[in-house]
């Protein structure tokens, strides 16, 4: 009888599975492009679905992926697989080349099924910004799955893929990860190139997996990170081994739980699940210790998020309205016209924020702030090994809250943002379980930079002693 | 509520030609009160004394990285290739718009 369930499977067990042979290469695709049919239409979720792709993954079961499918959101360039970055400014364009990251999640073994859905060149928090339509949370589609990875996100809670590819400015793993309830890992800025990513916020931008489980997260990333030529703010801080690693635990690590006093956190569930966490890691040997949020740097406490609202809006746009610029409509692409009203807002604000008079009132000062966030963490992190928060207030917000605000984006993403500015690596994992709406929130644990292997590690124990992996319990 | 960076019509309409944008008639006020209210929120920043702090350039040790200035034969693009994705194209060549007014020429 064939497997029908077979795309429920995480990373880990359908390698396994497929290199034992007890799962064939035909089962595997036809339960996630079954799925992919059923599901799709009322998610838009995929935008490009690759043809079967079973005769292809069949001849990579030596690989580490051993052909298994892939989600990949649509800022990545796919060799003959169409990308649009969700703007209809690309509509109707071919890569001639590939990423980085797919480039080598390829060369271990990865297949491409399909491109995902996202906030139109990244520009969101929620996928309403896409030129294509919104895409719905699969847990209960009347809500966001999160931006601007909703696509990835919503692929892997669907499980219409094995294992999914996103990307991240400040939020965009995340915060959808959080919604959907799975894990998102984003890298810390430079350890997986950008080669080949629609750019968008380039000293921020950091692609990473969006799995099942840790240790998934663990595995994909292992195949992404690492120096590359073609993007020069890649480190050559080798790459950790990350799967073998990850079941040392928390014993001895110092751990700050960070912004529960802020007021949209104080008396919510995601702050009772934070300090749950902190306890929980204390149980197995963590020192644990509750960081207060302070208006200015000040030793011992961290600066709220607050100011990180106003750095970012105009860094982002700033690095938005230059990114932006090439798209002439000349070489590839349509015309600025094609612009949405989103990616307008945008590079018309970072042009001004950027221009003669008010670049050194708003770009500089920005920049300057952004120094105050890195000493913050320096700080902080010459104490603590890892810390510990939320990456979202609440739950997934319903379809349609994105268009109340011109800054939807940012006040969605304010937790995540003073540790993107600073390039640091965090994970968000499902903490909690709305049994009534099916919606999920996420705790999120950063570290210094290049710790990727410590957030893995607590992220893993965490998921282990806990229920809240649906994938765990199923 | 302060109105220290309140944007004018006027100003919108000079950014996005500066910017190669178009914005119509009817989108201007709402762009103009957009961008008032956005920047509104980045001026709280203002009570931040950044003197003497350095702007931040990079977040990771990364120094200027330099390579041998050579020709990658592997990854260049055909002439094919290169215009693969372009809309309009001659003998070979991308077309542009004309930027020179033909009395000049």
């Amino acid at each position: 009888m064939p497997n029908m369930t077979a795309n429920t499977l995480t990373l880990l067990d359908a390698i396994t599975a497929l290199k034992n042979k007890t799962l064939s290469y035909q089962e595997l695709y036809d339960a996630t492009y079954s799925v992919i049919r059923t599901r799709n239409k009322e998610t838009n979720t995929y935008l490009t679905i690759a043809q079967d792709k079973s005769r292809d993954a069949e001849k990579l079961r030596d690989f580490p992926l051993a052909g298994i499918p892939l989600a990949v959101k649509d800022n990545f360039l796919t060799k003959d697989l169409a990308t649009t970055a969700s703007s209809k400014v690309l509509d109707g364009f071919m890569p001639q080349y590939e990423s980085t990251v797919t480039a080598r999640v390829q060369a271990a073994g990865g297949i491409t099924i399909g491109k995902t859905n996202m906030d139109a060149w990244a520009h969101g928090s929620s996928t309403e910004t896409s030129d294509w339509g919104t895409t719905k949370n699969p847990r209960n589609t009347a809500y966001s799955p999160g931006g601007s990875s909703g696509g990835s996100a919503a692929a892997v809670a669907a499980d219409m893929c094995i294992a999914a590819i996103g990307s991240e400015t400040a939020g965009s793993i995340r915060i959808p990860a959080a919604w959907c309830g799975i894990v998102g890992l984003k890298p810390t800025y430079g350890r997986v190139s950008r080669a080949g990513v629609v750019a968008m916020g380039s000293s921020l931008d950091s692609p990473g997996p969006m799995t099942k489980t840790v240790a998934d997260a663990a595995f994909l990333l292992e195949h992404m990170a690492g120096h590359d030529t073609y993007d020069a703010t890649t480190s050559n801080v080798p790459v950790d081994a990350y799967s073998s690693t990850l079941r040392k635990g928390v014993k001895g690590l110092k751990i700050g739980i960070v912004y529960i006093d802020h007021p949209q956190l104080v008396g919510s569930k995601a702050a009772e699940c934070v300090i749950e966490a902190g306890k929980l890691f204390a149980k197995y040997g963590a020192e644990v210790e509750i960081i207060s949020l302070s208006e200015h740097v000040e030793k011992g406490k961290i600066l709220t998020p607050q100011h990180a609202i106003a750095v970012y809006t105009v860094l982002q746009r700033s690095e938005v309205s230059s990114n932006l610029a090439r798209y002439d409509g000349i070489r590839y692409g349509h015309g600025r016209e094609a612009m949405g009203g989103e990616a307008k807002r945008r590079i018309m604000l970072g042009t001004y924020t950027l221009s003669k008079g008010y670049a050194d009132k708003y770009y500089t000062h920005a920049q300057q702030v952004r120094t105050l966030y890195v000493r913050n963490f320096q700080e902080l992190f010459s104490k603590y090994d890892l810390l510990i928060s939320t990456p979202s207030p609440g739950y997934a917000l319903p379809i349609g809250e994105s268009a109340k605000s011109p800054m939807f984006g940012e006040l969605v993403d304010m937790l995540n943002e003073p540790s993107s500015l600073a390039g640091l690596p965090a994970i968000s994992v499902p903490c909690y379980h709305d049994e009534k709406t099916n919606l999920y929130l996420g705790l999120c644990i950063m570290g210094n930079h290049f710790q990727e292997e410590k957030l893995l590690q607590a992220a893993y124990l965490y998921e282990q002693q806990t229920k809240w992996n649906s994938w765990r319990t199923s | 509520m302060s109105n220290s960076s309140s944007i004018t019509s006027q100003t919108v309409l000079h950014i996005a030609s500066l910017a190669k944008l178009t914005v119509t008639t009817d989108q201007v006020d709402a762009l103009a009160q957009g961008f008032s209210e956005t920047l509104n929120v980045v001026d709280t920043l203002s009570i931040i004394d950044t003197k003497n702090i350095e702007p931040l350039h990079v977040v990771t040790d990364t120094k200027n990285v330099w390579r041998e200035d050579e020709v990658d034969a592997q990854r260049m693009f055909t002439q094919e290739q290169a215009l693969a994705n372009a809309p309009k194209k001659h003998n070979g060549y991308f077309v542009v718009e004309q930027v020179i007014d033909q009395d000049d020429a």
